[in-house]
């Protein structure tokens, strides 16, 4: 049996300011990534550096904020006693410390359960103790890894605030997710690894080598009018209306034609491939290789 | 991979050095702990049956770390010193009691409860207590009856009793002949120096025990000392009826032709005559030491 | 220093936390309750009786809360993943291994000192009066301190790099081999070949010797214990556990957490 090597010769590089996101599926080494950097494994070889001193250097900390995945916390203590303990290794005056665990409940949501013992918390309030704890410190750089995971709807929108505040501030934000909406809404750049390997890194836009692939128009007819047949034949239901997809250069005749049956156009919108195509390719990829390796080694 | 260095460099350092000063420390340790008498044991041995029960199948190794001990203690390369006679009895009490066949603590016993002090503890009667002991739990083991005799011969000059020893366990089952020998010879030639150094003889080729053997052999050498000494005290009565005046030292016997070398205890020291004119041992010697503590036949 | 207090005081608060510390005093309490009721039966030797059987409850107890409490000093921070956190702050691990000993031995301290109170105060009852013998009780209620302090770094430096469990098997393992280093250095002189007794008398200085550390006679016989021997266990103390710590730092510096 071989070991598997979790990350191959992963290379990147992160600007000051810049909100990166890390995408990949379950297991593809986004986690094992934020680990390295943070010391909690070691890498077999190779090296790397956050704003500019070694891994290794633990004074380097005070300026970094870390969420674990799935963060647990010691139960036996309240969110405030926790946030105080993490503050205390940062040489804050007791004062200091209060305001800023104050502070930090407040912006994670969390101020009226701040005397309740961790063991109560649900899952949700723990990821925002993990997100008050990581910037309680009010590091220059934030590493969250998996954010929204165990968040509901409302959650997973105030911490997408939370990250956007981080941003106007200035912070570098690394976070890794296998969400896609929220690494297009959120990141300047983006890393998508498969398979421990990075597979690229660019703006979401630029990834997916964009070229768009024709317009998409949202039109809403009277089904009994036979005028639109034709079109409504070609299109695809959307909600109470159609959705028609036309190569650019055809645009504005097939709208022609629509106002000619009077239909009420919606929308008209260029089609993108979506960093989820592309996700979708890069993981069949990595699959086939996966399959192809084995049919050699056996 | 680059942090291996001076953590590895930590440990080269730490680890020999620190068990140096471990080293050095226990060693102090073992100094203080000396002055302290320690018998731990000695709360619980006052109940040995309850110590017994505690054992339960573990007794007989219990009982051999403690006879360790005794061996430790009193053994010939141990430190034999004043205050740890006390607990000599505790000890093979709590032996004998958690394992009752545990013959060497008997046979240990019977010589080193019953030697006067500082040799051993100077409690005879202990001694036969353990004998009896011994002798009930172990009744085919004839040499106890050996023991035993010796207690009462030589520690409680008590003829009678040592020769009724010597004939009970010349009845057991495979007994030496000599026991029945041995028994009449008490009662009929008891305290002289021959029957003494037929018992310790005895003892000294039967024993396996380095310390008992030891003590054996001194017992026999400081009979022999006496021998040559009663030889010696007549040559100067002769010499004194010959020349008209008592020597004052050996020389003189044998200028007097009554000696032929000079005459050496054992261990090659040689005998002086001492101020009271009898012949003495050389007080440079080891027996001239050890005589005054030995009492002896 | 300040990081490593932090972590000494939340390891404290943690144990304080959990409940089955105040269980342990508790019955430590009732073991010496019951000691005065068997002194009542023993008649001359009731002090005697208390302090060995005090002094026993006081051992057995802080050991068994060293060895259970200190196998999961380490490994449950890991098992529970409350570690990771705890590494992104500015804190080296070998600051959070010696906090975390630090907050056992703290946690032990009063413990112990708890039940030390309780012992003089059966004593009290007993003998109505103490005298200056009696001092030797501190004395020995101090080495038995310094044996479990040992005992927590040997915990600490297994729970490194094993499961509980056999943290647990290890660390008795360890204090019942240490119990026996007399025995052991007294194997020279006896018929053992050369080889085997030089390599006893190795073992027996690398293993712990917790006979060292045993003063329970003199205490209950009033003698008072020198204070050569208490600076001489107090830097045994020392020294193995700056030894044991050490070794723990380095196995558990390079060590990939999960």
């Amino acid at each position: 049996m071989k070991t598997r090597r979790s990350l191959e010769s992963l290379t990147m590089h992160v600007g000051e300011g810049e909100s990166f996101g890390f995408l990949g599926p379950n297991g593809a080494g986004k986690s094992t990534t934020l680990k390295l950097l943070m010391g909690i494994i070691f890498p077999t070889s190779g090296s790397a550096r956050i704003l500019g001193k070694p891994i290794s250097d633990v004074e380097m900390h005070k300026d970094i904020g870390y969420l674990p995945e799935q963060p647990y916390f010691y139960d036996y203590l309240t969110a405030a006693e926790l946030l105080d303990y993490f503050a205390r290794f940062f040489g804050f005056t007791a004062v200091e410390r209060e305001e800023r665990v104050a502070r930090m409940l407040k912006k994670v949501g969390l101020e009226t359960a701040g005397k309740i013992q961790l063991r109560k918390y649900s899952k949700g309030m723990l990821q925002r103790v993990g997100l008050a704890q990581a910037i309680l410190h009010d590091p220059k750089v934030v590493i969250l890894d998996e954010p929204m995971s165990g968040l509901d709807p409302i959650g997973r929108h105030e911490v997408r605030d939370i990250i956007l505040e981080l941003k106007r501030e200035g912070k570098t934000v690394l976070f890794s997710t296998h969400i896609l909406t929220d690494a297009e809404m959120l990141c300047d750049k983006v890393g998508v690894i498969v398979g421990g390997k990075l597979q690229g890194v660019g703006r979401p836009g630029e990834i997916v080598g964009m070229k768009p692939s024709g317009m998409e128009i949202l039109f809403e007819v009277d089904e009994s009018d036979s005028r639109s047949g034709a079109l409504r034949a070609k299109a695809a239901r959307s909600g109470s209306g159609f959705a028609l997809r036309v190569p650019e250069d055809s645009v504005y005749a097939a709208l022609e034609e629509l106002r000619a049956a009077d239909a009420k156009i919606v929308s008209v919108a260029q089609i993108k491939p979506t960093l989820e195509e592309y996700f979708m390719h890069l993981v069949e990829k990595d699959r086939a290789q996966a399959a192809a390796i084995e049919v050699y080694g056996k | 991979m680059n942090n291996w260095k001076p953590v590895a460099i930590l440990l080269l350092l730490v680890l020999p050095g620190g068990f140096a000063g471990i080293w050095r420390v226990q060693h102090g340790i073992d100094g203080q702990l000396q002055k302290i008498h320690e018998e731990q044991d000695e709360v619980l041995l006052r109940s040995n049956k309850m110590m017994k029960t505690l054992s339960l199948e573990y007794a007989p190794l219990m009982a051999d770390v403690y006879w360790t001990r005794v061996v430790q203690y009193y053994g010939s390369k141990g430190e034999r010193r004043e205050q740890n006679l006390d607990s000599l009895w505790p000890l093979l009490d709590l032996s004998t009691t958690l394992d009752p066949n545990l013959i060497p603590a008997y046979r240990f016993g019977s010589t080193f409860l019953a030697e006067a002090r500082p040799v051993g503890l100077g409690r005879p009667d202990l001694a036969i207590e353990l004998i009896r002991r011994g002798i009930r739990e172990n009744p085919e083991y004839w040499r106890l009856y050996q023991d035993l005799g010796n207690i009462y011969y030589f520690s409680l000059h008590d003829n009678e009793k040592a020769s009724q020893a010597y004939v009970d366990g010349s009845n057991v089952p495979g007994a030496a002949p000599w026991m029945k020998l041995m028994a009449a010879r008490i009662v009929e030639r008891g305290d002289t120096r021959q029957t003494s150094r037929l018992l310790w003889s005895e003892l000294y080729e039967s024993s396996k025990d380095q310390t008992i053997k030891e003590n054996a052999k001194t017992h026999l050498l400081l009979l022999k000392t006496d021998d040559d000494i009663e030889q010696l005290n007549l040559l100067i009565a002769e010499f004194q009826k010959k020349y008209g005046h008592a020597p004052t030292q050996m020389r003189e016997l044998v200028e007097g032709r009554l000696l032929r070398g000079f005459p050496a205890d054992p261990e090659g020291f040689a005998y002086v005559i001492g101020k009271s004119g009898k012949a003495e041992l050389n007080p440079n010697g080891r027996l001239f030491k050890l005589e005054p503590l030995y009492r002896r036949f | 220093m300040m990081r490593v207090g932090a972590v000494a005081w939340n390891t404290f608060r943690e144990a304080v936390r959990d409940r089955v510390l105040y269980n342990l005093v508790f019955f430590a309490l009732l073991m010496m309750a019951s000691a005065i009721f068997m002194g009542q039966i023993s008649l001359e030797i009731e002090t005697i009786v208390i302090i060995t059987v005090g002094l026993s409850a006081v051992s057995v107890i802080g050991l068994l809360i060293a060895i259970f409490t200190g196998v999961g000093l380490v490994s449950k921070e890991i098992d529970k993943r409350t570690l990771y956190a705890l590494l992104s702050k500015p804190v080296r691990r070998w600051e959070f291994l010696v906090g975390k000993f630090a907050g056992l031995v703290l946690t032990l301290a009063v413990n112990t000192a708890a039940m030390a109170v309780g012992l003089v105060l059966a004593l009290l009852y007993v003998k109505h009066s103490l005298e200056r013998g009696d001092a030797a009780v501190f004395v020995a209620v101090y080495f038995i301190w310094l044996k479990i302090v040992i005992v927590i770094s040997l915990a600490l430096l297994f729970s490194c790099f094993t499961s509980q469990l056999l943290a647990i098997l290890f660390t008795a393992g360890l204090y019942i081999a240490g119990l026996f280093v007399t025995e052991m250095r007294n194997l020279s002189g006896s018929k053992l070949a050369p080889i085997t007794q030089t390599f006893f008398s190795w073992v027996s200085y690398v293993l712990p010797n917790f006979g060292n550390f045993n003063v329970m006679a003199a205490a209950a016989h009033g003698r008072s214990v020198p204070s050569g021997l208490i600076l001489e266990n107090t830097a045994y103390a020392i020294l193995y556990c700056g030894i044991v710590l050490t070794a723990a730092t380095v196995v558990f510096s390079r060590r990939n957490l999960k």
